[in-house]
């Protein structure tokens, strides 16, 4: 919890946006995984989460769907994403988020998840389809084992219910720029600085903007209204364009520079 | 979430309004062409050595139950503006009752349906285009319904402004199962009337097959009350429970989350989803609605499994018997009444609800007995 504190803290000090870097946990294999993440916390990344891949996952666009389906055919089990991140974290204090729907925690049990999850070095955890109303016990578990939440807000969340998740949120909200899956798009909405604005009334928590999002021109425009940005199917996108496992992590390391670039705000 | 609680504060208001319900009756009698018959089938209960009747759900327009929930959802998307009538569909009943609704209330029909069911029921697919919907095929995951399913969620997140998802099933997120049991209702409140009429008592048992169960939750429903009355549901036994080639979620699921719907689901210890399989399409899910959860757990309703096999000898034999050739899916309830002959007493009175008819199995059923090279 404190690593994405002070990501937060080090970044605005900076006078620059958080940089999320997304990516699918065994997309090729938990191997490269733990290279990736490597390679993108060297390319700039403050913040990486990492996805459990899921048989359903409703709230992912095609890139990341597939993704999800090469990781489960590698055979990705929710236990070796902790362990992953378990290695991870013994080469690099990059605060890690894990990215994840319900059912894999509910079967793995909450309160199992939320400490290996915290054993393993995890810094926060987001349940994409977990609404906010339903949470209650997972949120206990993750405060028990000093484990940070996330909560998504959309454009469509209805006034009322953004309280409902900023309230249960102890690391980062996590706003959707737009309805709808996640997956790269040429242009962004107008009007993520009132959606910013909107999720600012309830909460002091960073506030950070995903879905959609795929080059350095829009991380620009988006950390100018916002505390940082995620990036994700983009990323997806280039591991899977690697024809030789060895070219992912340098691919992605310059592709995260790249984008931390644009994080720069100007 | 915003679409749930929009469809939710919508459909409370339209339960409210007297006019709602005229409507929705007036294109039930008029144009799905209800109440359907309970017919007595004297040489199935010569065979089974008590009165059968058959809820003739088949005879209805599109012929499957699907059509009563499609009016009444597509009532609700014209109360509240909805252009584009969205819907996934597995063994294409859905999707043709959901084209149909859609070419009648003048609505822009689109249709997810897996690769794999587009294949198995080229006949529907052909139906849903006629009636001026898109067929939309799906290629991700297991390629069916449960993957239609998803596809069409993630249709409805993007487009929730002018679109409204026409859901097939008791299960889904909440409100769906509630307003599809209460659109199916209906078969429940009819099979009541009419075994009263003809029989002076109430049935003692009702067999209806379950998929995602809206069929027999519109059956079971207005009898949970009466507790004589014992309900039984049949899933899809597929190959056998033990082979792991089934679509049976009460039988062998585990409590999960599926769609936004706590309930039984088929999955690995990891909680992947797994890939139902069953002969009939329209049974293939890995999830069931949540009231026939409670149904299990409350002992109130008893679930039983069918093979493929047990469903197929019971689609050549109610063929035969009675002259009425039933949907894949409908043959689990008639295998399952079969199954327990042994146990029935003659004083029984068995409603088998017969979902939908068999024309569009015909050709699958074809292909699978002539590669056996059985003769009938």
């Amino acid at each position: 919890m404190k690593r994405i504190a002070s990501a937060f803290e080090t970044a605005a000090a900076q006078g620059r946006g958080v940089l999320v870097i997304y990516v699918c946990g065994g997309d090729p294999s938990l191997d490269v995984t733990e290279e990736i993440v490597i390679a993108a916390a060297e390319g700039g990344a403050d913040i990486v989460e990492v996805g459990i891949p899921y048989s359903d996952p409703i709230a992912d666009g095609p890139v990341i769907q597939a993704a999800s389906q090469r990781a489960l055919r590698a055979g990705t089990t929710v236990g070796g994403v902790l362990e992953t991140v378990a290695r991870i974290r013994k080469r690099s204090e990059v605060p890690v988020v894990i990215m994840t729907c319900y059912n894999p925690v509910l079967q793995f049990g909450e309160e199992r998840f939320a400490s290996q999850a915290a054993q393993a070095g995890v810094d926060a955890v987001l349940v994409s389809d977990l609404p906010p109303e339903e949470s209650d016990g997972w949120v206990e578990h993750c405060k028990r084992h000093d484990l940070g939440t996330v909560f998504l807000v959309a454009p469509t969340t209805l006034p009322e219910r953004i309280p409902q998740a900023t309230r249960r949120t102890t690391a980062f909200v996590y706003a959707v720029s737009r309805p709808g899956t996640t997956g790269e798009r040429d242009e962004l909405p107008p009007d993520l600085a009132h959606l910013v604005d909107r999720i600012r009334q309830h909460t002091d928590k960073p506030v950070v903007i995903g879905f959609g999002i795929s080059n350095p021109a829009q991380v620009r425009a988006v950390c100018r209204v916002a505390d940082g940005v995620v990036v994700g199917s983009a990323v997806v996108r280039l591991i899977d364009e690697q024809t030789d496992p060895g070219a992912i992590a340098p691919a992605v390391r310059q592709f995260v520079e790249e984008l931390a670039e644009g994080a720069k705000r100007r | 979430m915003a679409a749930l609680h929009e469809l939710e504060a919508a459909y409370e208001q339209a339960k409210a309004d007297p006019q709602f319900k005229q409507e929705l009756d007036y294109y039930l009698r008029e144009y799905a062409g209800r109440p359907s018959r309970l017919y007595l089938a004297e040489a199935l209960s010569d065979e089974c050595g008590c009165k059968v009747y058959l809820k003739r759900e088949d005879l209805n327009h599109t012929g499957a139950h699907k059509i009563n929930n499609c009016l009444g959802q597509g009532l609700l998307a014209r109360r509240m503006g909805k252009r584009r009538f969205i819907a996934e569909t597995g063994a294409g009943q859905h999707g043709v009752a959901t084209a149909t609704v859609a070419a009648l209330f003048g609505l822009q029909g689109i249709v997810y349906m897996g690769e794999e069911d587009i294949r198995r029921q080229q006949l529907n697919c052909f139906r849903m285009r006629l009636l001026g919907s898109e067929v939309v095929p799906v290629t991700s995951g297991s390629r069916t319904l449960k993957d239609a399913i998803n596809e069409a969620i993630r249709d409805w997140m993007t487009n929730v402004e002018d679109t409204f998802y026409c859901f097939g099933s008791v299960c889904g997120p909440h409100p769906y199962p509630t307003i599809v049991r209460d659109f199916q209702k209906v078969i429940g409140i009819e099979t009541r009337r009419q075994c009263l009429e003809k029989e002076g008592r109430l049935p003692t048992r009702i067999v209806a097959c379950v998929g995602g169960g809206s069929n027999a939750m519109g059956i079971f429903y207005p009898f949970i009350e009466d507790t004589e009355v014992e309900l039984i549901g049949v899933e899809a036994a597929g190959c056998g429970i033990a082979s792991g080639k089934h679509a049976a979620s009460l039988t062998a699921g585990r409590f999960g989350v599926l769609h936004g719907a706590a309930e039984y689901v088929l999955q690995d210890d990891d909680g992947q989803v797994r890939e139902a399989h069953s002969i009939a399409a329209g049974l293939d899910y890995p999830g069931v609605g949540p009231e026939h959860c409670w149904l299990k757990d409350s002992g109130r309703a008893r679930y039983e499994a069918v093979t493929d096999e047990e469903a197929l000898e019971a689609f050549c034999a109610l063929a035969r018997l009675e002259g009425i050739i039933p949907a894949l899916e409908s043959a689990h309830a008639v295998a399952q009444v079969l199954k327990m002959k042994e146990e029935l007493q003659p004083d029984d009175i068995v409603v088998i609800n017969l979902s939908g008819r068999g024309d569009k199995d015909v050709n699958e059923v074809e292909m699978i007995l002539e590669s056996r090279k059985v003769t009938q």
